[in-house]
């Protein structure tokens, strides 16, 4: 019965989705609401309720395990602890399809409840276009993937769910990832809206921004959780593989980050009209070639729940209406957007278009090295592209990128020289060069991982520059923010640099009461036992390791088979110091007793979620930042209303 | 400057950018990608020794001999028309990786015609297939298919 409640809620959400394109659409062309187009806003809101309803009934037949749904008995188990039960909700490919229409309807409902700023006109087509986009969205569900569907006969029990995946890691890290996808198609609905209408101006901006930073700070904390779970559960000891599923998540980023940057140009100064549109266009097209690569069966991993051909061609379908629609209108309208503000090469602006222009090229990098091996194997040639492609190509942008970071928060905005900040560059250039002096003295450090340890050192020092000579107290929330996510990826990238060139490695076979030494650590291992948990059994090894000849901790990682669905994983263990972890991976028993151990000692790798995390904490604070600031302006225009209509009233 | 101008010149220094990127990626793209093998087409068109490629093929049935130094293995991977690659790799064996069985191995080949894996993936579970045996021959799939799901419904 709830099944079918949430299956009817999502249809009816559907035609909802339909009466505001119709509305949206006929309110921006006539600019007045009257009619059916009053309908439009209150459509929104009704579909995002629509939608959450329709996923809380998923959450439910989830959560009492209602083994007659077809979804329920493919991924869910009895046995399953509740957490996991939950999560297994949207830990499949109906479930996740459906947790992205609802964050997008939810979405569409905020805009169309709070947003007051645009001209009615470029309000209404941005409804139309969240509609559209909305509407692809539910045929998709409803047609190829509805997560309703019963079985015919009940199945007697659940086929339980992939263990890689029953992790809490995973109750976190796709949900994040959807939300800041999704905050792009609002983004992009902004933009059709404002290029429909011929309305690029700074309140668009302004209306824009908000929705661009909060799904940078989501793609960027579920980017950092994804890596960090890859890390210590796959158990191969790296934090990023360039998987394509990677990748996916990557380019959005890569593409948020361009437009929350140039969206703040065209907020503050009113240029970079048309590129903020392009770029708005772009970032959506991202996330969903992101989800046409995961979700189409294209490629494989983990990720890809489901190889289905028919699926994969409906989402390709969405992906050339949508991107296509939108590159077209572009084409169409991007001469009659007029010209913005002009600004010299040496200010803000323009290390601004520099670094955008960077990102792009390390955006267009990873697609085409994502691709490159679908394109060849319609060649029937099979090749796979790996780190000795992303790596070195993505570093020629992305060190000039660094450099220029750490310059163009000191320069002004318009017109500004280098001649007036000479001081502070000649202090970056300082780091650099003692960067590189310094960590070259260390043995076998290669040549990108030395210059990104000196660069992140100078950046680290450049990102607090701009608080130079400025009142801490009265500094607005959002510089803060801006200080705090650049300082953020000084620290991840001096995280990245330490762990490739201070990483040790060791493999061992020992026997029990033998020790091995790895970096600083002695490990010896104690003994084997068996353990079992609710739905594993495991072997452990008991070791002891000290840091240095210290004081000795004890760690026991495990190897563990998993019987619904029968799979064995290795539970990997960490130790954390402040500077740096101990990695140990237990294998299997060689034929002479001994037990085959894996152990890394990585020098600072945690700086690399911490620098996420402070980078999405910068994010966030920008957010606060600019809501304050356009609460504080709106009730002061609020304020100049009344006190003009008290003068008109004394005459 | 008109404003005109400034706009002409950003396009043409993003179509530079991105263009210049294009053609670098391509260019490393020809140089870096590592190039799947199956057994047959190395032992009759090897690549040379050092250059990172994969190789995927059948596990051979008793081939599977661990080293002395108890971290060590070598087996050999068979493929079609009796080819038969030898394969060293030293590391913990990935989950279900058995004789018999299908893996793609990543790596290089020595000057001795051994291949040197530094990673091994094998079959995980139904949905989850390294990309490289999906496309194997339908004998070879079947007789893996057979293999891999022993123990499943």
């Amino acid at each position: 019965m709830i099944a079918e409640l949430g299956h009817a809620a999502l249809w009816m959400a559907a035609a909802l989705a339909a009466l505001q394109l119709v509305a949206g659409a006929l309110g921006a062309r006539d600019g007045e609401v009257e009619g059916i187009t009053i309908l439009s806003r209150p459509a929104a809101i009704l579909q995002g309720a629509l939608a959450a309803f329709a996923f809380a009934a998923l959450l439910w037949v989830f959560a009492i395990t209602d083994l007659s749904v077809k979804l329920v008995a493919a991924n869910s188990h009895s046995m399953k602890p509740m957490v996991f039960k939950l999560s297994g909700a949207w830990g499949n490919h109906e479930g996740s399809m459906l947790l992205w229409v609802t964050v997008m309807a939810l979405a569409g409902a905020l805009i169309a409840a709070i947003e007051r700023r645009l001209p009615e006109r470029t309000m209404q087509a941005t409804l139309a276009a969240q509609g559209f986009v909305a509407l692809g969205f539910y045929a998709f569900l409803l047609l190829s993937s509805n997560p309703f569907e019963r079985l015919p006969i009940p199945a007697a029990e659940g086929q339980g769910l992939n263990p890689l995946l029953q992790d809490i890691g995973l109750a976190f890290h796709p949900p994040t990832l959807y939300f800041g996808y999704v905050g792009l198609s609002v983004a992009f609905s902004f933009a059709v809206g404002a290029m429909l209408t011929r309305s690029v101006t700074p309140d668009f901006a302004r209306a824009m921004r908000p929705w661009v930073l909060g799904a940078w700070v989501l793609l960027t904390l579920g980017i950092t959780a994804g890596s960090y779970w890859a890390y210590y559960e796959l158990g191969w000891g790296g934090w990023w593989f360039w998987d394509p599923v990677e990748n996916a998540s990557l380019m959005p980023w890569l593409a948020a980050t361009a437009l929350l940057h140039s969206v703040s140009v065209l907020a503050s100064r009113d240029a970079l009209r048309v590129w903020t549109i392009m770029l708005g266009v772009i970032a959506f097209s991202m996330s969903m070639l992101g989800t046409f690569l995961v979700r189409s069966g294209v490629l494989t991993s983990v990720h890809a729940f489901a190889v289905d051909p028919e699926r994969g061609s409906f989402i390709l379908v969405l992906l050339a209406i949508y991107i296509g629609g939108a590159l077209l209108l572009f084409a169409l309208r991007a001469n009659s957007i007029s010209e913005g503000e002009r600004f010299s090469v040496a200010s803000r602006e323009g290390a601004l278009v520099f670094n955008n222009v960077m990102l792009s090229a390390i955006l267009a990098v990873v697609l085409l090295g994502t691709l490159y091996p679908l394109l060849t194997e319609a060649f029937d040639v099979r090749v796979s592209v790996g780190p000795p492609y992303f790596n070195p190509v993505s570093a020629i942008f992305a060190l000039p990128m660094l450099a220029v970071m750490a310059v163009g928060p000191l320069l002004r905005w318009r017109r500004d020289s280098f001649g007036r900040i000479s001081k502070e560059l000649a202090l970056i250039a300082a780091l650099i060069v003692a960067g590189l002096i310094f960590f070259a003295l260390f043995e076998g450090v290669a040549i990108l991982p030395l210059m990104g340890l000196a660069l992140a050192i100078a950046l680290a020092v450049a990102s607090f520059l701009p608080l130079r000579g400025r009142n801490l107290r009265r500094l607005p929330v959002s510089v803060w923010g801006m200080v705090m996510a650049h300082f953020g990826i000084a620290v991840a990238l001096f995280g990245m640099a330490s762990e490739s060139a201070f990483s040790n490695e060791k493999l061992a076979a020992l026997e029990v009461g033998q020790s091995t030494q790895v970096g600083p650590w002695k490990v010896r291992l104690d003994g084997i036992e068996p353990v079992a948990g609710p739905n594993w059994t495991a072997i452990e090894g008991r070791m002891l390791a000290s840091y240095k000849g210290g004081e000795p901790s004890e760690i026991a990682p495990q190897s563990r088979n998993f019987w619904a669905p029968p799979q064995q994983t290795t539970e990997s263990v960490l130790l954390t110091r402040w500077n740096g972890q101990l990695y140990a991976v237990m294998g299997s028993e060689a034929d002479d007793g001994r037990w085959q151990l894996r152990l890394w000692w990585k020098p600072f790798v945690t700086l690399i979620w911490y620098g996420g995390m402070l980078m999405a904490l910068g994010g966030v604070l920008a957010i606060i930042g600019r809501v304050r600031r356009d609460l504080k302006r709106r009730s002061i225009r609020r304020k100049i209303e009344v006190r003009r209509a008290d003068m008109e009233e004394l005459g | 400057m008109k404003a005109k101008h400034q706009r002409l010149i950003l396009i043409v220094l993003v179509l530079i950018a991105l263009i210049g990127a294009g053609l670098l990626a391509s260019y490393a793209l020809r140089n870096q990608a590592s190039y799947f093998y199956l057994p047959e087409q190395m032992a009759e068109n090897p690549p040379e020794p050092g250059q990172a490629v994969r190789l995927g093929g059948m596990v051979e049935p008793g081939s599977l001999e661990k080293q002395a130094d108890g971290i060590t293995v070598t087996f050999a991977v068979t493929g079609r028309e009796n080819s038969r690659i030898p394969v060293r790799f030293a590391g913990i064996l990935p989950d279900l990786f058995v004789e018999g069985s299908g893996v793609v191995a990543e790596g290089r080949l020595d000057a001795s015609g051994t291949f040197i894996a530094d990673n091994l993936l094998a079959k995980h579970d139904e949905n989850y297939v390294p990309r490289e045996l999906e496309g194997m021959s339908e004998h070879q799939a079947a007789e893996m298919a057979e293999e891999t799901t022993v123990g499943l419904e």
